[in-house]
């Protein structure tokens, strides 16, 4: 049987990979360019049986999703920069209470308003550090309408399986670009329950760790009461102030990601075998790097690509093996030089770290990136 | 590889993103082919600058913009005189005879017709001015079939505007093969 198939945008893709993973809330508030995901939300989820809202704005949305997600329900939401900005006092809460939510942002310029339809890469630092304290950060980065729709099941799919939130951040040419689409089938990409408990509701405490570093989560409605709060709490879900447990709890909340990492991180290497120099993107900008790749291997120079999907938490092994082989590494990025701080880091002052930086709502196209590995010696 | 680059740009509210959309799906769905559509535009609904970019190629594409473009349909005098510079020598013109008169110079072919007042006058909507400009934009640039491009058509707009964009595609396609032969 052949598959369905369409021509669409990343942001109805992200929209329908969310439907695949069994999404069935999404609150959200309209934000340019992420505006097209509730658009097709709102004509899908009543057919499913699933509820869309639209709240007064960014923040209801985000509590909107929490509140969703511990009565049981897959959530998402989507937003673009400011929106971003105005949910992070709550998605530092989704990650203390350790509340499963997919955040759907799409880069565009900023910071505040910014360029409302221009693209930018300059949101992934906020990925990690938008909300304030020590926790667990996971964002990913897809390329391509296809990939946006299968990073969004795998969203769903982290966030269920480490019980915390899990952002999505196209680019805005991502996310307006549109592709052809292949659907699978059903059961064709593998969708993580939520882990319930097994103890009946008299015994169950939702952050009881002789379940592993990831409890059961309990649905509100289930019969199951527990309490829930963004202060540092104990197994039971009430506050404390014991150091001891409160620095164990914080240790574990981090290490859910930490410990996790291979089975977290994915990317892509093209043509590193033999490479003397690395081109590091991500998002749209990696299919300028791909071109300019390209160009430069037709050229002789002994150029490839590592292409990150996973942003948080970093490939750090694999940058760090990077820049034991290669002479330099040049990061082409729509923001002032983010990922190239952590590739600085990880490079440990081993290579020379070459940016290209733009931020003036044009892409960084192929011959940039080409110039800027003719400048690696 | 083949790479073929095209450009639908004028002003807001004007269809081009959707003329673009419906080439690129044209290729795509229909043709066989890959396609990318992309496009930026002002944060007005309508008036500013706007444009929808395809590229078609036989295998993946990467880049999804324009590098250098080899059909170009400009509906202002402002897209013409912006973007005409990227045209491939060779590369082919479109333009709106009654919006663009001061017809950029280069090593391309331009084919004008009054476009706008094609759509007005012998379709009877202004508001298919776009699909009349498609029309000619497939004609021109021999990307997909005319059978494709007017399946694509047909299946991106609504029931009751079948006949009357068929129509104006149609007498696109046929006006810029009089217009440039």
């Amino acid at each position: 049987m052949s598959k369905k198939v369409a021509f669409l945008q990343g942001n109805e893709a992200a929209a329908h990979g969310a439907l695949y993973a069994g999404c069935d809330f999404f609150g959200g508030y309209p934000i340019t360019p992420s505006t097209e995901v509730a658009e097709v939300m709102s004509i899908e989820l009543p057919k499913v049986g699933g509820k869309f809202i639209q709240m007064e704005d960014e923040i209801g949305a985000m509590a909107a999703i929490l509140g969703a997600s511990l009565a049981g329900a897959k959530v998402l939401t989507s937003t673009s920069g400011p929106g971003l900005s105005l949910k992070q006092e709550l998605i530092g809460y989704g990650c203390i209470a350790e509340i499963p939510c997919v955040v759907y942002n799409v880069m565009r310029g900023g910071p505040s308003t910014g360029m409302p339809t221009g693209p930018s890469q300059s949101d992934v630092m906020c990925a990690k550090w938008g909300t304030h304290g020590d926790h667990p950060a996971i964002c990913l980065v897809p390329a391509s309408v296809q990939e946006t729709y299968e990073e969004v099941i795998r969203a769903f799919n982290l966030s269920e399986k480490y019980r915390t939130p899990v952002m999505v951040m196209p680019d805005e040419i991502v996310a307006h670009m549109r592709e052809r689409i292949v659907f699978p089938e059903p059961g064709e990409i593998a969708v993580t329950p939520r882990k319930s408990p097994t103890v009946p509701p008299e015994q169950y405490k939702p952050y009881d760790t002789s379940f592993g570093d990831v409890p059961p989560l309990a649905a509100f409605g289930s019969g199951y009461k527990f309490h829930v709060t963004g202060l540092n709490k104990m197994q039971d879900g009430f506050p404390t102030t014991k150091a001891q447990i409160v620095q164990a709890e914080e240790e574990r909340q981090v290490r859910k990601v930490d410990a996790n990492v291979d089975d977290i991180v994915t990317f892509e290497e093209y043509m590193l075998e033999d490479a003397d120099v690395v081109v590091v993107a991500y998002g749209s900008t990696s299919r300028s790097a791909r071109y300019a790749v390209n160009v430069a291997r037709e050229q002789g120079i002994k150029a490839g690509m590592f292409r990150i999907k996973t942003f948080w938490p970093f490939p750090d092994k694999q940058i760090k093996a990077l820049a034991g082989k290669v002479k330099g590494i040049v990061i082409p990025e729509m923001n002032l030089g983010m990922c190239s701080l952590e590739l600085e880091r990880c490079a440990q002052g081993k290579v020379p770290v070459l940016g290209i930086f733009r931020v003036d709502g044009e892409p960084i196209n192929p011959d940039q990136i080409l110039a800027k590995i003719k400048e690696v010696k | 590889m083949s790479r073929y680059e095209l450009r639908f740009s004028g002003s807001g509210g004007q269809g081009l993103i959707t003329a673009g959309i419906i080439m690129a799906k044209a290729a795509s769905i229909y043709e066989g082919k890959q396609a990318v559509q992309s496009q930026s535009y002002g944060p007005e609904a309508r008036g500013g600058s706007s444009k929808s970019e395809v590229i078609i190629s036989d295998g993946p594409i990467d880049y999804p913009k324009v590098t250098q473009c080899d059909a170009l349909l400009a509906m202002t005098q402002e897209a013409a005189d912006k973007y005409s510079h990227d045209l491939k020598d060779g590369g082919v013109l479109l333009i709106d005879s009654d919006m663009v008169t001061s017809i950029p110079a280069g090593n391309f072919k331009t084919v004008a017709f009054p476009i706008i007042n094609t759509a007005k006058n012998d379709v009877g909507r202004e508001i298919v001015a776009n699909i009349v400009a498609l029309g000619a934009m497939v004609a021109l640039t021999g990307q997909v079939t005319r059978e494709n491009a007017e399946k694509a058509v047909l299946s991106s707009v609504p029931e009751a505007f079948i006949e009357l964009n068929r129509k104006a595609f149609s007498i696109g396609y046929e006006k810029a093969l009089a217009a440039s032969a």
